[in-house]
């Protein structure tokens, strides 16, 4: 938790500031009482008004001060604190962004969210509450304790009983609640794992009829929490008859012997007075010390959550002297082999290819065969596991990685457009582009039409993922946005998938008139996508099983043959 | 319309400043304390103690006055004092703290129960209506919505129950109390406490409007960077594609600039008040001991054991001034947590107006069908219909006609145009067609999840109305689109689809689905633990186990809402076999989304917009030459 405290960074001189004031407003709070003594004792017991009137004043004065202490404090609290909370968040989301898609697959975006709001929030608040409070109690404690050790010593034995009383019976009820409490908590998930299952799955349990029985499950975890929360709560409320009892006995001790200490001459109503004050102010300083205590233990977990993506190291980082220039679009793989996770089976194995420039290559295979994984080490997605990947000669670990990227086009699978207009969509692609530009990409990728029959044309704003557009019109958005990018390899992961075939052998034509200087990779389920590409790979099981033209393959590759002539029986059959 | 809607997990997870003026306070208060009506003793009990409690507080400051003045003073100087009048009026003193004590810890411990037992009340109420409301509403409430009334809005109302309320109530108390024995004490500094009171008042209301106004715009500043980092984290993938990492990063710059000046600003204000309140509160502590200083000295009004009860005093009575401030917002912002939560429990119920239930029955020696039990091995599935005092049987067939059916889920476009069909028992009834043509709400229909406007559904000749809503699903096995699992076992997830099945119907189950040798490979076989909807499993293993759900449950009509999703070759050859064999002598309506696995249906129906636009076997089809044709060829897009 405290791990946090380096990203104060420009807030940290407020952050250390706001003690300061503390620590006055504290200092000052305490003195009053004592002032207050005075006034009784020697003003009043004298008669002596202009001794009650300087006194008072000096008293008013210093409350006035803590005041402003205690404002200033206030603001400077919030200050640091929510400006420490804009630097985590700055710094967990630029963390994110250095990492490599490994990084990204082992955080659900769910969870970063959670933890770039809830749990810096949670951090947030606690900071702040800390700023004040752990260094106000405990000088408090100690400033007010000292204090009544100067009015009087014998009677400061009564504190001296009741603050370590007070302090071990707090912190064990903490200790033996803890425990129950994250227990209870454990129980709220499972409650909270009941509906959410329920909620997903409320068809499956609408049509086997069971209600009953969910709601029997649900019962189940509720009774659960009831009970947990009881015993939890049980022992929390302990320490309101404790706090009581302490703060009880100390009025009635001290007014006990207080009193007889003033029967006696040794002590003076001013004295007792301001005494019973400053139980007041310790009692609650240890109260709030424990409470604090509580909180920051709730706190680690939110700062372990929020450390793990910071610490975090990305998988691919930049070479020291990188070559920022792709001298072409050739590609090579050189015993190439490549595991997600290490030590895991290789999802491709000893990959070895040779692609020139300006080639059109298509790849087919089954799923499951990596025909996703071999083309993303390309752009250098994920780094390869053995071997190396070369484009323009260079291995694509000794490039500048934008550079490398922005020469490296791809087509995701699972693609993604932005709320925002089409343009500002396809401006992803070239910030500066002309309109020129942009309709060129867009009648490569067939999206012209179709853009151009909405109303507001290329203004037209999608809402977040494109849901305004059926999956076909989504693919071809994507294609037009990465061939603004104009990169000098553009790979194409199954991405008209939805696209019709008329559609699809059209952008197919455009790319091969329009796009001639780019190599092209492209992926596909159906044979007819890749049949005339410049040569075919086919992928099993994440090796090469063959490699060459259409009319190569269709005379010697088992495989190729099998899907070709089974795609083509469907649409033969019928004619 | 069957696509799960995502859990709301990356949405902001309290809703605290959405909505948060309740609609109408009064009723949900008198409809709250309608949940306390079987506490009532103990209630009274809690408020007896609250006012003991609260009492003790102020009679050990207050006692300080006669303490000093009839106990303490008049001994001063004297010769051998006789301290037993002070030693009584200690003792009695500490029976008193002693009582309030004991009142402080019962009305908590009482209050713990009230409030666990009444948040377990309305918990389960809400659940239990919840099961009973109409797949309608879950189209149109995201599940972080309703997630959310058991969680914070929960949370909300225990709070205020066990704390909110009782220290407001013991508040009041307290400053009620101390203001009256303020004013016997001394009424003219009882005025300063009161003008001292009225500033303090002013400046909870000065700074906690502004704060609340502020955190208003900071909730929305969460909402809209929450809102950006979900979307971009989302496209993750796509950013680093294009090297977009820069303008992301800028981007949310300024959006986390914005959250920081709204938070600073509402915490500004919100820190502030506590320090300023605090220090007021010693201000009029000051003001006091120099107005008392100079009453004392200078006339009869005050003596010595009054100021220092009054100073003592001053402090209790600005600490739940402040606390009142405080657990008043809390409240209000829980009794609209509480309106959500009533909210859904005024939802209306799914409408089961249906009197034909289905049960097991067997001929009797005249053939007439007697009804038996589920367990009975001769039994067979039979309508039971009620005629007079008797009760008709019609032995369940799977026959299934739809006659001039329109349907419209919003009340506005028909998303069904007077559809016909039939599926004659044992027959195996495709739906094909592009998204959004109708196929799923078809089967939406047979199984009442939706009530159609216009036309007839008929099963085995009963009018589906008129069957108990529980008896038609039941008769009905579905295999959905998206396979949804739940936290336990394996075997428990398949027994889902009959409770009480054996070990071995659902090994046997398991093995028809074509799911046993998958199963028999996990970790535990079919004691593994699946968790987070069957995370652990593929796509294909998934549906595996949702066909031998349906398996178990051995219905004699079958729905199969086919995946979409791409499998490999080889499960969805597996998963074929194990649909085939599920397939086996029921009537089946099989959503289609690939053409390769209906080829043997005995009728394919083309949807198109909500019309039927062919019927036919795949042959007559492909020679008839139309939309089927096109799509079966790949010249139309189909998902």
């Amino acid at each position: 938790m405290f791990k946090l405290a380096k990203y104060f960074k420009n807030y940290a001189k407020i952050a250390l500031t706001t003690p300061l004031f503390v620590i006055g407003e504290a200092l000052l709070e305490v003195s009053i009482p004592f002032l207050m003594a005075k006034i009784i004792d020697v003003g009043v017991a004298n008669k002596d008004i202009n001794y009650i009137l300087l006194t008072g004043l000096l008293m008013i004065g210093m409350a006035f001060l803590s005041l402003v202490c205690g404002a200033i404090a206030g603001k400077f609290g919030a200050w640091a604190a929510t400006g420490l909370a804009k630097n985590i968040r700055q710094n967990m989301y630029y963390k994110i962004q250095d990492y490599a898609f490994s990084n990204i697959d082992k955080f659900s975006t769910a969870s970063l969210i959670t933890r770039l709001t809830t749990d810096v929030n949670i951090a947030q608040d606690t900071v702040q509450m800390s700023l004040r409070a752990l260094i106000r109690a405990p000088i408090m404690l100690i400033a007010a304790t000292s204090m009544a050790f100067n009015i009087n010593s014998r009677l400061t034995l009564v504190f001296l009983c009741a603050i370590p009383f007070l302090g071990i019976a707090l912190f064990t009820l903490i200790f033996i609640a803890f425990p129950k409490f994250l227990a209870l908590f454990k129980k709220y998930d499972k409650l909270n794992s009941v509906v959410q299952e329920n909620l997903i799955a409320i068809r499956t349990v609408k049509s086997f009829v069971r209600e009953d029985y969910e709601i029997k499950k649900f019962q189940d975890a509720s009774s659960d929490i009831m009970n947990y929360a009881k015993k939890a709560e049980k022992i929390v409320i302990l320490n309101m008859p404790i706090m009581q009892f302490t703060v009880f006995g100390c009025i009635l001790a001290i007014s006990w012997f207080g009193g007889n200490q003033i029967i006696q001459g040794r002590m003076t109503t001013g004295q007792l007075t301001s005494f019973l004050s400053y139980i007041m102010q310790i009692l609650m300083s240890l109260m709030i010390i424990s409470m604090l205590f509580v909180n920051i233990i709730m706190t680690r977990a939110a700062a372990n959550r929020i450390l793990e993506v910071i610490d975090e190291t990305p998988d691919i980082t930049p070479p020291k002297n990188p070559v920022t220039e792709v001298a072409d679009g050739s590609i090579e793989f050189e015993n190439v082999s490549f595991s997600y996770k290490k030590n895991d089976n290789y999802v491709l194995s000893n990959i070895n290819l040779k692609i020139e420039h300006g080639q059109t290559i298509g790849l087919i295979g089954g799923t499951g065969s990596s025909k996703s994984s071999l083309v993303q080490l390309i752009p250098r997605l994920y780094d390869v596991t053995k071997g190396r990947v070369l484009v323009g000669g260079v291995d694509v670990r000794d490039y500048d990685i934008k550079t490398l990227r922005d020469s490296v086009g791809i087509v995701l699978q699972k693609n993604v457009l932005f709320s925002g207009t089409i343009e500002e969509n396809l401006r992803w692609g070239s910030k500066d582009a002309t309109m020129d530009e942009i309709v060129r990409a867009c009648k490569i990728a067939q999206a012209h039409d179709f853009i151009t029959s909405f109303s507001d044309g290329y203004q037209t704003y999608l809402d977040q993922g494109g849901v305004n557009l059926s999956g076909g019109q989504r693919q071809r958005l994507c294609i037009a946005r990465a061939i603004l990018k104009n990169p000098k390899v553009l790979i194409f992961d199954d991405s008209t998938s939805a696209v019709d075939t008329n559609t699809d052998a059209l952008i197919r034509k455009a790319l091969k008139t329009e796009l001639k200087d780019m190599t092209k990779i492209i992926i596909a389920q159906r044979v007819a996508s890749i049949e005339d590409a410049d040569k075919i790979i086919i992928l099993d099981e994440g090796q090469i099983a063959g490699l060459g033209t259409h009319d190569e393959l269709i005379k010697t590759n088992d495989i190729y043959k099998d899907v070709y002539f089974s795609q083509k029986n469907m649409g033969e059959q019928n004619e | 319309m069957s696509k799960s809607k995502q859990i709301g997990a990356g949405k902001p997870p309290k809703h605290i400043y959405k909505g948060v003026k309740p609609k109408n306070i009064k009723k949900t208060l008198i409809r709250l304390f309608g949940y306390l009506k079987e506490y009532k003793l103990q209630l009274i009990i809690v408020a007896i103690c609250i006012l003991l409690n609260s009492g003790t507080g102020i009679a050990l400051n207050g006692f300080v006055k006669p303490l000093i003045d009839k106990y303490i003073l008049p001994l001063v100087g004297v010769q051998n004092p006789d301290l037993s009048g002070f030693l009584t009026v200690i003792l009695a003193m500490c029976g008193v703290a002693l009582i309030g004590l004991l009142a402080g810890y019962i009305y908590n411990r009482l209050m713990i129960n009230i409030t666990q037992g009444t948040l377990k009340t309305v918990r389960d109420q809400m659940y239990k209506h919840m099961q009973k409301l109409p797949i309608k509403y879950f189209d149109n409430t995201t599940h972080g919505n309703l997630m959310s009334r058991y969680t914070n809005d929960a949370e909300a109302l225990r709070q205020t129950l066990s704390q909110s309320i009782p220290s407001v109530i013991s508040s009041s108390i307290t400053v009620v109390g101390v203001f009256i024995v303020m004013l016997i004490y001394s009424w003219i500094l009882t005025l300063l406490v009161v003008g001292m009171l009225v500033i303090m008042l002013l400046t909870v209301r000065f700074f906690g409007g502004r704060s609340s106004r502020f955190f208003i715009s900071q909730q929305q500043a969460i909402g809209q960077l929450n809102g950006y980092a979900e979307e971009m984290l989302h496209g993750q993938k796509v950013v680093k594609v294009f090297s977009y990492e820069q303008q992301a990063k800028r981007k949310f710059d300024e959006v986390n600039q914005n959250l920081y000046e709204n938070a600073n600003r509402a915490h500004t204000y919100a820190n502030m008040l506590m320090p300023i309140m605090v220090n007021l509160s010693y201000l009029s502590y000051a003001l006091i001991a120099v107005l008392g200083g100079f009453l004392i000295a200078r006339t009869p009004f005050l003596t010595v054991g009054a100021l220092s009860s009054f100073l003592l005093l001053t402090r209790s009575f600005t600490m739940p001034i402040n606390q009142m401030s405080n657990q008043i917002n809390f409240i209000v912002m829980s009794i609209a947590g509480a309106e959500r939560i009533f909210e859904v429990l005024d939802e209306p119920i799914e409408q089961d107006q249906g009197t034909v239930t289905l049960v097991k029955a067997k001929k009797d020696q005249n053939g007439q069908f007697q009804e038996t039990t589920d367990a009975d091995p001769q039994g067979v599935w039979c309508w039971k219909k009620p005629s007079g005092d008797g009760a008709e049987f019609i032995k369940l067939k799977g026959d299934v006609r739809f006659k001039d059916v329109n349907f419209s889920y919003d009340g506005k476009k028909l998303v069904l145009k007077n559809v016909n069909l039939y599926a004659k028992p044992g027959q195996k009834i495709a739906f094909v067609g592009a998204t959004g043509a109708g196929k799923t709400t078809i089967t939406n229909l047979i199984n009442r999840f939706y009530d159609i406007q216009q036309g007839q559904i008929t099963y085995d000749g009963i009018d589906i109305k008129d069957i108990k809503k529980s008896s038609l699903r039941r008769s009905l096995g579905i295999v959905l689109q998206d396979t949804h699992l739940f936290t336990g076992t394996v075997r428990d997830n398949i027994r889902y689809g009959k409770l009480d099945a054996t070990d071995e119907e659902i090994e046997k189950a398991a093995k028809l689905a074509n799911a046993d040798f998958f199963i028999k490979h996990l970790p535990e076989g079919f004691d593994t633990v699946l968790t987070g909807d069957g995370a652990n499993l593929s796509q294909g293993q998934r549906q595996l186990l949702s066909i031998a759900r349906a398996a178990v449950a051995d219905p004699p009509v079958l729905i199969l809402d086919e995946a979409t999703s791409s499998v490999d070759t080889r499960t969805e050859k597996i998963i074929q076999e194990g649909m085939d064999k599920l397939m086996e002598g029921r009537t089946v309506f099989v959503i289609a989304h690939r053409l390769s696995t209906i080829r043997n249906a005995q009728a394919i129906i083309v949807l198109e917009q909500g019309e039927i636009i062919e019927r036919g076997d795949h042959e007559e089809l492909i020679d008839y030459g139309g939309k089927y044709y096109q799509l079966y060829t790949g010249a139309l897009e189909l998902s």
